[in-house]
């Protein structure tokens, strides 16, 4: 790849390059049509408009699709491929409306080295060696570049929303508009009026006249052709490949041990030292001071870094590191923090609740009068509930590989956020973000736990003061004791029922609000008088989003005690639950459809149950059904049904692999999530004290999924996660009469 | 560019094993674990670090046709024998195993972290025993942690790879 610098572009040679409203077309030099997609103002991401936009109709760009003169479309977008299926997700929906042939619809993540985020390597990137973009771009592409890309890493890839927004916003847009072009520059070509052209598997028929071509043979003309800002998209009635169970493209690789993964990289041409760190089993410590006389002495040890906020040993293989590093003695400076144990936690929690009383805190959501409904009610019930610390336990340890030379880093990471990393690194080595190169292949895993940059500012420093290129390495001991985790919570709650039973008082009090902002109010059921109180506590260890964020409390929290006030009222759970969403048709629908699949009231083998729960989250509305069997005393998972909707589901068999992984996710906190202080350190370290569920513990599964619209309006990764635990706590209710108010159950039954 | 040389230290041990079929030549020291001789010094990453405790089952590699555990195994203990990794267990030129074919049929991976370790496992499972029952496929995999949770589809593949169930197929809706 070819560097030029500002000087020496050459401006004769510029493209042309329209821009209309949010999309714009280029030619590529050497041929072909390049487009670049912008984010429409009113998605999430509009509020940066105004930012980095430099005047009105200047568009957002975070996204291109380019037709090569080879015929192959590759859209270049800013999401990682975490195991989601996202890239193959958004190149169905980018072919379907572009009638490419499937087989030639490429799908690449935008990569973040210093390239992408400088102008002119950026064109590099899109289209090597002589593209050129035109000047209009030019005052915002910085800006543009980093701003839009580390919202899209940050919000967009973290919130089950690359095909809500990329995919709908982009893509679909994107191919229908291209398809248009395509179709006017072969129309005049021809002589034939465009209506009469049709499309099918990347080429132009014109049925009359017996012409056709490959689009790549007018790729370069449909650059000159008016671009439609609002093309009609297809209905579903016309889909060919959106809607379909295709096969992902990232797959392959992963079955024979090719797919590389941040762990993996063995960056060419370097020879790699290996690190294990230890960090403060308390956060916010320090070292006093180490001894390592023993680690000095052993086998492959390079150098041993005291680094204040963590000490690094370096050898030839991470298992020498590692090791040594088990033999350092470190003494940490002293904690300010009171909270020593989980029960100083709670009793944080508990105060902060206590202050906020029956009105208090702050004001989260508020209908009718709940208060004095509360007061009048034929019955009111109450309940406190708990939820504990959970570490995000991604399959690869984290791990980052970093080289610094000459004024310039490098670094290999799995990562939700390469341009944060970026800037991050860059800031702790005093660099220009220019001289910061991130490299991010496959993740194995990340629920949360790879958006933030500690990692890599870690191994940045570490490759700093060796002055060679390291790997550092986590183990799953640090990972699990000394990182970021979904937070503890606790809440109080409170119902009123009427003569009837039926709920028409809510009041609920909890002390942790994070994301997204609605996950504390039960809005699917009409409950004329409703209190939503938010009364902050302080946290003893560092929050990080975790898969659905705060819906994951909440979630237990609210459909626990929804089934609390079912019970309470004679009623059954689920009727109970249908009654209360009366004059919302795509609820009612998934909760008849769970009742339906799960044979809900019908017969179940002696000392079975079965629990419901439903959640909205991140746009997907989603009932389970849990069927527990207590014969033996302790849960054991039979079944999980999962009905869900999503607006319309591009590709339903990845949707629900993604909602069986995180019913599965859920589960697994539910049964066995659970980190304990011991002196303010986690006492839980790896696998075998923080218990996953197993093959033999995963109940069967079956996710059915409604269609109610003919867009994709929720998302995936996320909404089959909040009503796993509560289901399951309300099957064991149910078998056992026993109310599980705290997590993790298997504990309760120990 | 730069890089120190004389940082690295002399070695003294070298361990001896056949890697998919290969003879090799390791230098590491004996208490080594396979894993990560396998990984660092035969430079082969297919098979995966996962907890380092015998707990997870991503490094499952198999020792003359035997599942284990690699990172709890001495390089020590596969002197002179057979290594089999997720590199090595594809047909010639390239061809996928049939239980690779499933998991290709059934899009089992997420992350696909844990996959090499899955299949590792499932492949001695299969070779065992070529139409395990449920409780068979239990008890040959519980040693294998999916955060990502793919279990089911785990064990439709299973089945499908032992002609138990029909693949899936890729216009269903
Ligand atoms: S890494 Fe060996 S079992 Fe987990
Ligand atoms: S596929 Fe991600 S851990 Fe199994």
């Amino acid at each position: 790849m070819n560097d030029l610098t500002p000087g020496e572009k050459e401006r004769s040679k510029l493209a042309k390059w329209s821009r209309r409203g949010f999309i714009g077309a280029g030619v590529l030099a050497g041929g072909g049509l390049l487009i670049g997609i912008g984010v429409r103002p009113g998605n999430p991401i509009g509020k940066l408009a105004p930012k980095v936009a430099g005047g009105a109709g200047e568009q957002l760009v975070n996204s291109w699709v380019k037709i090569d003169t080879n015929n192959i479309i590759t859209a270049i977008v800013p999401h990682c491929e975490m195991g989601q299926g996202a890239h193959s997700v958004l190149a169905q929906m980018l072919a379907d409306e572009l009638d490419a042939d499937w087989d030639k619809v490429r799908v690449q993540q935008a990569p973040t080295d210093g390239s992408y985020v400088v102008t002119d390597t950026a064109r590099m990137f899109v289209a090597p060696f002589t593209m050129n973009a035109a000047d209009w771009i030019e005052p915002t592409w910085n800006g543009l570049f980093t701003q839009v890309a580390r919202m899209a890493d940050a919000m967009l890839t973290g919130g089950s929303s690359s095909i809500r927004t990329t995919g709908q916003h982009s893509m679909r847009i994107a191919g229908a508009a291209a398809r248009g072009m395509l179709v006017g520059a072969a129309a005049d070509e021809w002589g034939v009026p465009a209506g009469e052209i049709t499309t099918e598997n990347s080429t132009l028929f014109h049925k009359a006249s017996g012409k056709s071509a490959s689009y790549a043979e007018f790729a370069t003309a449909a650059a000159d052709q008016p671009m439609d800002q609002t093309p009609a998209l297809k209905t579903p009635d016309q889909y060919k490949l959106m809607g379909k169970s295709k096969a992902r493209t990232d797959i392959p690789a992963k079955i024979n041990g090719t797919a590389e993964f941040g762990i993996d990289a063995v960056p060419e041409g370097l020879d790699l030292s290996y690190a294990a760190i230890v960090r403060p089993p308390v956060p916010g410590t320090s070292v006093v001071s180490m001894d390592s006389a023993r680690a000095k002495s052993m086998k492959g040890v390079l150098q041993i870094l005291n680094m204040e906020t963590f000490v690094a040993v370096v050898a030839d293989s991470y298992w020498q590191a590692q090791q040594a590093a088990n033999t350092i003695g470190i003494e940490w400076s002293k904690s300010a923090s009171p909270i020593k144990t989980m029960d100083d936690q709670y009793a944080a929690f508990a105060a902060a609740l206590d202050e906020a009383g029956e009105t208090g805190g702050e004001e989260a959501a508020k209908k009718g009068d709940a208060q004095s409904t509360l007061g009048s009610a034929a019955k009111t019930i109450k309940a406190e509930y708990k939820a504990p610390y959970l570490a995000h336990s991604p399959m690869e340890p984290i791990n980052c590989t970093a080289h610094v030379a000459d004024g310039k880093c490098d670094i290999w990471a799995s990562t939700q956020v390469p341009l944060m990393a970026r800037s991050g690194v860059a800031e702790t080595l005093g660099f220009d973000a220019e001289n910061v190169t991130v490299h991010h292949p496959y993740l194995g895993g990340a629920f949360g736990r790879r958006l933030g940059v500690d990692e890599m500012t870690l191994a940045a420093r570490v490759a700093q003061a060796t002055g060679y290129p390291v790997k550092v390495i986590w183990s799953r001991e640090e990972d699990t004791q000394k990182a970021l985790y979904r937070c503890a919570d606790m809440a109080r709650m409170r119902a009123g029922l009427d003569g009837d039973g039926k709920l028409v008082a809510f009041d609920h009090v909890f002390t942790q609000r994070h994301d997204p902002a609605e996950a504390c109010v039960p809005a699917i059921y009409n409950i004329a008088n409703t209190s939503v109180r938010h009364a902050p506590a302080d946290l003893h260890l560092p929050f990080q989003a975790w898969r659905s964020v705060d819906h994951s409390q909440q979630g237990f929290f609210i459909e626990s005690f929804i089934d609390e006030a079912a019970h309470e009222a004679g009623a059954d759970p689920l009727e109970y639950r249908m009654e209360m969403l009366k004059g919302s048709p795509r609820h009612v629908a998934v909760l008849k459809k769970v009742r339906e699949i799960s044979d809900w009231g019908g017969e179940t083998p002696k000392g079975h149950a079965k629990g419901v729960a439903m959640v909205e989250s991140f746009g997907t509305i989603v009932a389970e059904v849990i069927e527990v069997d207590m014969t033996s005393g302790k849960p054991k998972l039979v079944n999980a049904w999962a009905v869900c909707d999503a607006g319309y589901v591009m590709n339903p068999d990845g949707f629900r692999n993604q909602i069986e992984g995180g019913i599965v996710f859920g589960l697994t906190a539910a049964m066995y999530g659970e980190l304990e202080l011991v002196d303010g350190a986690i006492k839980q370290s790896n696998f075998h004290d923080y218990k996953m569920l197993r093959m033999d513990e995963t109940p069967n599964i079956e996710v059915a999924i409604i269609n109610s619209g003919d867009v994709p309006v929720g998302g995936a990764g996320e909404p089959g996660l909040p009503p796993a635990a509560p289901a399951f706590a309300n099957a064991i209710y149910a078998a056992t009469g026993k109310r599980l108010r705290t997590l993790p159950i298997a504990k309760q039954f120990a | 560019m730069l890089i120190a040389t004389e940082k690295k230290q002399e070695r003294d041990a070298l361990a001896n094993f056949i890697l998919n079929g290969e003879s090799v030549n390791i230098d590491a020291e004996p208490e080594m674990p396979l894993l990560w001789a396998v990984r660092e010094k035969a430079g082969l990453v297919g098979t995966k670090f996962g907890c380092g405790i015998a707990q997870c089952g991503a490094c499952t590699m198999h020792l003359d046709g035997q599942p284990v555990r690699s990172c709890s195994t001495p390089v020590s203990m596969a002197e002179g024998r057979e290594v089999t990794t997720i590199e090595g267990i594809g047909g010639v030129d390239g061809m996928m195993s049939a239980v690779q074919q499933a998991w290709i049929s059934e899009q089992v991976p997420q992350c696909g972290y844990c996959q090499s370790g899955q299949i590792m496992s499932a492949t001695a499972l299969l070779r065992d025993n070529p139409s395990p029952s449920d409780d068979d496929i239990d008890a040959a995999m519980k040693g294998n942690i999916c955060r990502c949770g793919t279990y089911t589809r785990i064990r439709r593949a299973i089945k499908v790879a032992s002609g138990q169930l029909e693949p899936r197929s890729e216009e269903e809706a």
